[in-house]
């Protein structure tokens, strides 16, 4: 069963949820961020051009052009692999454990596998961050010496930040499946 | 209930037979190590499971059955369970795929305590392993900090696995191909992984072994003798890094040429890492050694050098009659600009002396010089460090002048300051405290302090040209056992293997869903997932006497507003860290 609602996140943007079901016991969940916007990147190449322009009005060396347009693609190529993320999973899968996998845009992927042992809950936690309060999914790592503390709190869709609407869906179906296994 | 079987990606196309693995205790899971064909004769399996048991140690046991019935092979299906008879186990799996689809179809069979048999048809999750070779050569690496033991952590379910699959190296001896009584298919009928350099090398190591620790005892003969020991020189070869680096490669070689073999994993690797780093060492020094050498490089360096002692001498002397004259339009106080002036020029003039007196030996010291790279070109790089540091010892002499002129008048002001004031520093308490001083000694203390101050810009002037001198020096030297440090430590093993055979370093797994057709179960596919190349850095450095900064930022920015000598690298020995 596929889902595609329109979520924002929690800056105002259009993001997209879609849930799929491969059986009662396992979940994905894909959280895509809007792909980069050519205007965005015309702009700033614009402007970097601009000013190597003005540079070398003033010094005639043209290594500063050859520079700027170097500088402008190896700037686009290190933001599109390491920065700029496209989307976010969350596979879950009872009695096994949670997958997490961010993919960026040029297309690397890295994911992350936590056993079901290793897991306590998941939950929904709020953050006072200056002036705004975010909720953010999290997963509670138990603490092997003591039973009842957590380790660890691993925060899911961290390049996303979905809105609290889209969260309360994955927590829901999350925990349903947690209850079973 | 779930039950969750690890089922070998070779398997996936195998006749059919018998499922031998184990059942993994604590979760409701299991994992197929192999799977033996048709015909077999049951004693004979039973006989065999018992001997790879006791050579592995792994608790085998078979499983249950595997069918992939092909054309003419109908009626397995009763054939299959009545094997459940023969082998008795408290489950029997029985797991079947028609050619054509990828999904499984599962079954279990379980014993109650009357040895009935209720078949049960559950949903459960078939884990397939991509490469189960691939599960047997890696490396499970916790993920998070603290949990590196993994004894502390038995219970993790795809720790259990791996550690199954690693052990069971002698089930995968037999093949479908053998002769014998029985035939199987696992994941190494698809052949194995091996290289003949890597065997080679193998081979070579225990001579080579011998070899290096018998340069080694020579040389520690050497080094213990008793005229070595003597503490002048040992205060010069802790201060030297050539003779660091010497002690540092030692010890690196003694490591690599120890009798025992490598415990576990991570000695293995830091023994290969101190190899490979030691091999590529040597390699570029024999590069930097043609380079030298061709070309008479040698002597042309040798007659640029001399000049350029000459050259920075005289800099440094118009640098000093610029001091002493009205630098940058300050008006200093004549008389101990002159005094100081006329020190430092006195000393430049003996240092260019010394330098003229050994100049015909100049081109001799670096030919014997260059012949140190063959050892590496960290020794190279040590060397230069060093001779920049003699030849600079000027400047040194300089900057600890000016530092500690600086410094004293720096602490008269403070404590004249609080004379002026009417105040004392309490020793006893360490804080400054109100005092009555006399007629006296308040009229001298003023006086003191007037003339003190209006010194201040000439003293000041000249330390902060001298630290900016001995700065630079400083930050040259940094850079070169920057780049030292650099070689010994990085670990160019684990990185290339990360490259090269990624699954062999693997922080965990990673899943997929394959197929989910309803009715069968669901299908995953298992692969590794490698570690991030940062970590495998972080990991596997060799720890070194790297230089660090002695102090943050702001605490180097104090000392040098006071007039404090300054250390700024600190060098860390691997027995005190």
């Amino acid at each position: 069963m596929m889902e595609d609602e329109t979520f924002t996140d929690i800056s105002g943007k259009a993001i997209s949820l879609s849930c799929q079901d491969h059986s009662s016991l396992c979940k994905e969940f894909v959280v895509s961020v809007p792909k980069v916007s050519i205007g965005k990147v015309m702009v700033y190449t614009c402007c970097v051009w601009l000013l190597a322009y003005a540079v070398f009005f003033f010094t005639e060396n043209t290594a500063v052009l050859s520079s700027a347009i170097f500088i402008t693609l190896v700037g686009m190529m290190l933001h599109i692999h390491f920065v700029k993320v496209d989307h976010e999973t969350l596979l879950f899968i009872g009695s096994l454990g949670i997958q997490l996998s961010s993919s960026y845009a040029s297309g690397r992927e890295t994911t992350t596998f936590i056993e079901m042992g290793k897991i306590k809950d998941i939950v929904i936690n709020e953050a006072i961050y200056m002036h705004q309060i975010i909720y953010y999914l999290c997963v509670l790592l138990k603490d092997p010496s003591e039973p009842n503390a957590v380790a660890r709190v691993v925060p899911l869709f961290q390049s996303s930040k979905p809105r609290l609407n889209c969260l309360v869906k994955v927590y829901k179906s999350c925990q349903e499946i947690l209850s079973k296994c | 209930m779930v039950l969750k079987i690890f089922f070998p990606q070779c398997c996936n196309r195998a006749d059919s037979g018998l499922l031998v693995g184990r059942w993994l205790s604590g979760h409701d899971s299991a994992v197929v190590l192999a799977v033996i064909h048709y015909p077999f004769i049951p004693g004979q399996v039973k006989q065999y499971i018992q001997q790879i048991q006791a050579r592995s140690g792994v608790e085998l046991s078979v499983l249950g059955s595997w069918s992939l019935p092909k054309e003419g092979q109908e009626g397995m299906e009763s054939f299959l369970r009545d094997l459940s008879t023969i082998f008795p186990q408290k489950r029997w799996l029985q797991i079947n795929r028609e050619l054509g689809k990828t999904g499984f179809n599962c079954q279990v069979l379980s014993r109650d305590q009357n040895g009935r048999v209720i078949p049960r048809e559950i949903k459960k999750k078939a884990d397939k392993i991509d490469g189960e070779r691939k599960v047997m050569l890696s490396q499970l690496h916790p993920i998070e900090n603290g949990l590196s033991d993994p004894t502390t952590d038995p219970t993790s379910e795809l720790r259990q696995m791996f550690r199954s699959v690693a052990l069971s190296q002698p089930l995968f001896f037999l093949d479908r191909y053998d002769d014998g009584p029985l035939k199987s298919t696992h994941w190494q009928s698809e052949g194995r992984e091996a290289s003949i350099i890597v065997e080679l090398l193998k081979h070579s190591t225990l001579p080579l072994c011998v070899l290096i620790r018998w340069l080694l005892s020579i040389w520690t003969w050497i080094c213990d003798i008793r005229v070595f020991s003597l503490s002048p020189l040992r205060f010069l070869s802790s201060k030297l890094s050539t003779c660091v680096q010497l002690s540092y490669r030692t010890e690196h070689m003694r490591t690599v040429s120890s009798q025992k073999p490598a415990a576990g994993h991570t000695e293995f690797m830091r023994k290969a890492n101190m190899v490979v780093s030691v091999l590529l060492d040597v390699a570029l020094g024999m590069l930097l050694m043609w380079w030298l050498y061709k070309d008479n490089h040698i002597s042309m360096l040798a007659n640029t050098l001399v000049p350029a002692a000459d050259h920075v001498a005289k800099e440094l002397e118009e640098l000093l009659q610029w001091l002493m004259g009205a630098p940058a339009g300050l008006k200093m106080n004549r008389a101990l600009d002159q005094v100081l002036g006329r020190f430092f020029l006195y000393h430049i003039h003996l240092w260019i002396s010394y330098i003229h007196l050994m100049s015909p030996f100049i081109e001799g010291i670096l030919w014997y010089g260059g012949l140190s790279a063959c050892f590496g070109l960290t020794f190279a790089l040590s060397l230069l460090s060093d001779m920049v540091a003699l030849l600079t010892f000027h400047i040194y002499c300089f900057y600890v002048y000016g530092a500690r002129l600086y410094c004293l008048k720096i602490y008269g002001l403070s404590s004249l300051w609080r004379l002026f004031r009417g105040k004392k520093w309490n020793v006893l308490r360490q804080r400054v405290d109100s005092c009555s001083y006399d007629l006296d000694q308040l009229f001298i203390g003023t006086l003191l302090f007037t003339v003190l101050l209006f010194l201040l810009p000439t003293t000041a002037l000249y330390y902060l040209v001298f630290t900016l001198l001995r700065l630079v020096v400083v930050l040259f030297q940094g850079v070169l056992h920057l780049s030292v440090d650099f070689i010994n430590s990085f670990p160019l093993f684990a990185v290339a293997l990360r490259i090269t055979r990624s699954y062999r370093l693997a922080e965990g797994v990673k899943f997929k869903v394959l197929c989910e057709e309803p009715g069968t179960a669901l299908h995953l596919l298992m692969e590794i997932n490698p570690l991030k190349s940062s970590t495998v850095v972080q990991l596997y450095r060799t720890p070194t006497y790297s230089c660090y900064p002695k102090d943050s930022w702001a605490a180097l920015a104090k000392k040098l507003f006071v007039g404090e000598l300054i250390y700024p690298w600190r060098h860390k020995t691997t027995k005190t860290d």
